[in-house]
């Protein structure tokens, strides 16, 4: 087997960006999600792969669903979890990302779950050779948010192939239509990277205003007119409008953006039959998406956590569960399985 | 567990014998069922599970035999033990294989578990402890196609298809319909530059 995640030499052993990603290696934590899924079912919701492995969730903007999920994750696999939040922590006395790296490395920690205001950081963390944990980002900036782009992905080939007959396949051909705040969106970039791998084709619908410079050279279709896409649309992700990363005045009453890019029930009913609508969370009902339509049986929100909790308990048994990590490029651990023996007697 | 090895396909060095051949099986399959219907007094209790992948294919093998003895079907499922391997850290992460538990449980139950080949131990040990995060059984068996020694732990089987003496030296190679196309043991040579540490198998 080769390196993973095998897109970057650069970042293998770490999940940085879901750029990094490859075809089999996000149809392989795909596959693993989905046994990682059965879990749930059971009584002891528990599995020793990462017994003895301890995991630091860094995070320096607030966020409770990603941590907590994250949390969830780790803790299924048996690892030694330590939340670190960057309020009431040495940050907040002037701390450099440097310092707090290298003081989680003489604590010894095995990977290291970042989310950082700054886009870059995690790949900062994971390159400058201060730690020789794994680092998984967990957002940073408005750049990357790799974990929910896959749990996304996991999703809809769940609801649209199905969560067995998916096993092993992409979701090529599949039409994903995503509305709202490109711009200030890492779910955005993420989702357009990995979906762009696994073969589907998204469209980003949003108002001029709320779309990044450079556009035009993402792997997708821009449109400005939601209804003229949603008859063509498998799944329809609306996203939040950021206020809290707003310093200028995007569209010009939250009333008319409603209007023009909410999701309500007659918007729904122009989409094929067998359509979803996903929404990363948290939803702000009334602006983006109507209470209907949140709550009706087509509105995958709460799957979509629940997903989020398997996807990563499988990124972190890939990168962790085995032996030691590929930190660096030209590392041994990924090719020893190469020459491993297959009979395990 | 995955017992294939391209280099026993005729292209490696040294001779391969069949050890058991298609009927064989066959026969081997349907005694070890009828070995479980009287150890169980009627079989009412049984669950067979299968570890993955051809321990899997032998369990619904053995179900149906089962069913056809005692005229009732009978819960087959599989148990992964991926994640419960001692030498789980000696290598990169290995892909997961499903595990399947039937409907009815195991809790009460009497389970015996299905593998192709029992060798040193350790794949029917972490077979064990994932039983335990899964249900408590009323008792525990172990059905094998083909033991073939060398035990590392204090472990042995209930129901032996063919016990096969062998060297540390030999290969075991398991092959069925299911997964290879046709059904077949075969002993082979291993190479030497090959011979694994005892406590990787």
């Amino acid at each position: 087997m080769p390196l993973f995640p095998g897109g970057n030499p650069r970042t293998s052993g770490h999940l940085i960006s879901a750029a990094d990603l490859t075809r089999d290696d996000a149809v392989r934590i795909l596959d693993t999600a989905e046994e990682m899924a059965r879990l749930a079912d059971r009584p002891i919701k528990k599995l020793p792969a990462l017994r003895g492995r301890t995991i630091v969730n860094l995070f320096f903007e607030d966020s409770t669903r990603t941590r907590i999920s994250f949390e969830a994750a780790e803790k299924r696999l048996s690892a030694d979890v330590i939340n670190f939040a960057a309020k009431g922590s040495s940050v907040s006395k002037g701390e450099s990302l440097k310092d707090t790296a290298q003081t989680l490395e003489a604590m010894g920690v095995d990977a290291v779950v970042i989310r950082h205001g700054a886009s870059g950081a995690p790949y900062r963390l994971a390159t400058s050779g201060w730690i020789d944990a794994a680092v998984v980002n967990a957002g940073d900036g408005t750049h990357q948010h790799p974990t929910q782009a896959l749990l996304d992905a996991f999703t809809m080939r769940r609801r649209l192939i199905g969560p067995d007959a998916g096993l092993g396949r992409d979701l090529a051909g599949r039409r994903i239509t995503i509305v709202g705040d490109i711009l200030h969106s890492r779910v955005a970039r993420s989702n357009v990277d990995l979906l762009n791998t696994l073969g589907a084709q998204v469209t980003l619908v949003a108002p001029p205003t709320l779309l990044p410079v450079g556009v035009e050279g993402w792997p997708c279709e821009v449109s400005y007119d939601l209804d003229a896409v949603l008859p063509k649309s498998d799944a329809v992700m609306m996203l939040r409008v950021q206020r809290e990363r707003m310093n200028a005045a995007f569209f010009p009453t939250e009333r008319e953006y409603s209007r023009r890019y909410g999701l309500d029930v007659q918007r729904m009913e122009r989409m094929p039959g067998h359509a979803v609508v996903m929404h990363p969370g948290p939803m702000v009902r009334g602006m983006e998406i109507t209470a209907e339509v949140a709550d009706s049986g087509r509105c995958t929100v709460t799957e979509q956590v629940a997903n989020g909790v398997s996807i990563r308990m499988a990124v972190l048994y890939l990168l962790l569960g085995g032996s030691e990590h590929a930190g660096a490029p030209g590392s041994t651990a990924g090719t020893a399985d190469t020459t491993a023996r297959s009979e395990e007697k | 567990m995955d017992t294939s090895m391209g280099e026993l396909d005729g292209n490696g060095p040294g001779p391969v014998r069949p050890v058991l051949e298609a009927p064989d099986i066959a026969r081997v399959l349907t005694r070890i069922a009828h070995e479980i219907v009287e150890r169980a007094k009627g079989a009412d209790d049984v669950v067979l599970l299968g570890i993955p992948t051809r321990g899997a294919h032998l369990a619904r093998r053995l179900g149906a035999k089962l069913e056809e003895i005692t005229g009732r079907p009978l819960p087959v499922g599989s148990l992964d033990i991926t994640m419960y391997r001692d030498d789980l850290r000696m290598r990169p992460a290995r892909a997961l294989a499903r595990t399947e538990i039937p409907a009815e449980g195991v809790d009460g139950r009497l389970v015996v578990l299905v593998d192709d080949v029992l060798f040193s131990g350790r794949t029917i040990r972490a077979a064990l402890d994932a039983l335990g995060d899964i249900g408590r059984p009323r008792a525990v068996q172990l059905a094998v196609l083909v033991d073939r020694g060398h035990r590392e732990l204090p472990i042995r089987a209930d129901y032996v298809g063919k016990n096969l003496p062998t060297s540390l030296r030999e290969t075991v190679k398991v092959r069925l319909a299911e997964e290879d196309g046709r059904d077949g043991v075969l002993l082979g040579e291993r190479r030497e530059a090959e011979a694994a540490p005892s406590g990787e198998r």
